[in-house]
């Protein structure tokens, strides 16, 4: 991976302006940065705090073909990907994506792009932990189709 | 007649699947052809409890997605991936 994309995974709070910092250049004049943080409910019910669970060899390969995808379709060159794992309290943030390029067009729409591949393909999973029980998000799902999740 | 030797494999487990085999990860030895469809039945047949979570899994193999008729080789790692939500 070249020295301007980088992928983080860790159990430590991210943090955006570091992050955002890396992707910034003289040559680019837009930065767009997602941040996804966690909400504290979920279809009424309170969530009191997420764990995410994460397969981190697999992730950062995820992330790094992602990454690859940006230069492909927007020519990005500056660009991080970070997750976090483990227990995350309510309005923390769990990833950021920060693109770096000279037009915002591409940085929004690689922003964009990158912040649903991830959701679709990334091996991560996330609990909501409710006062009264937890779930593992999604487990109801019958959209884990593996066509879905390979095209581009 | 050519001899067809078993492999033996890691499967990892994630999420709900952690929860119910409470184990991290596993060592399975499979019998020729080992494909991703024979482990799953295998696994299936050794965790019955893994069972309602199988049909809505999709699976690794050396952290690549993977198809049912992929040919497993010796030392393979191989992991369950149910409906994730990362991000």
């Amino acid at each position: 991976m070249e020295s301007g994309k980088v992928t983080n995974i860790t159990s430590e709070r991210l943090d955006p302006e570091a992050i955002t910092a890396m992707v910034r250049k003289d040559s680019n004049g837009a930065t767009a940065t997602f941040l996804g943080t966690t909400r504290d409910e979920t279809d009424g019910r309170a969530v009191l705090h997420l764990e995410y669970d994460i397969y981190p060899t697999m992730a950062y390969k995820v992330f790094e073909t992602i990454l690859d995808e940006l230069t492909e379709k927007w020519g990005i060159a500056q660009a991080v990907i970070a997750h976090r794992y483990g227990h995350v309290p309510i309005g923390e943030i769990s990833m950021v994506v920060a693109i770096g390029s000279p037009h915002r067009k591409e940085a929004f729409a690689a922003c964009a792009y990158a912040v649903d591949r991830i959701k679709e393909i990334a091996p991560v999973w996330k609990k909501e932990i409710y006062g009264n029980g937890a779930e593992w998000v999604g487990c109801h799902t019958d959209e884990n189709n593996l066509a879905l999740r390979t095209q581009k | 007649m050519i001899a067809h030797p078993n492999v033996t494999i890691t499967v990892l487990l994630f999420a709900m699947y952690r929860e119910r085999v409470s184990e991290n990860c596993l060592r399975l030895t499979v019998e020729h052809p080992a494909t991703v469809f024979s482990v799953l039945q295998q696994l299936q047949v050794e965790h019955p409890d893994i069972g309602p979570l199988v049909e809505h899994t999709l699976v690794a193999v050396n952290q690549e997605y993977a198809e049912g008729d992929q040919i497993l080789s010796e030392g393979d790692e191989l992991a369950l991936i149910p409906p994730v939500s990362g991000g």
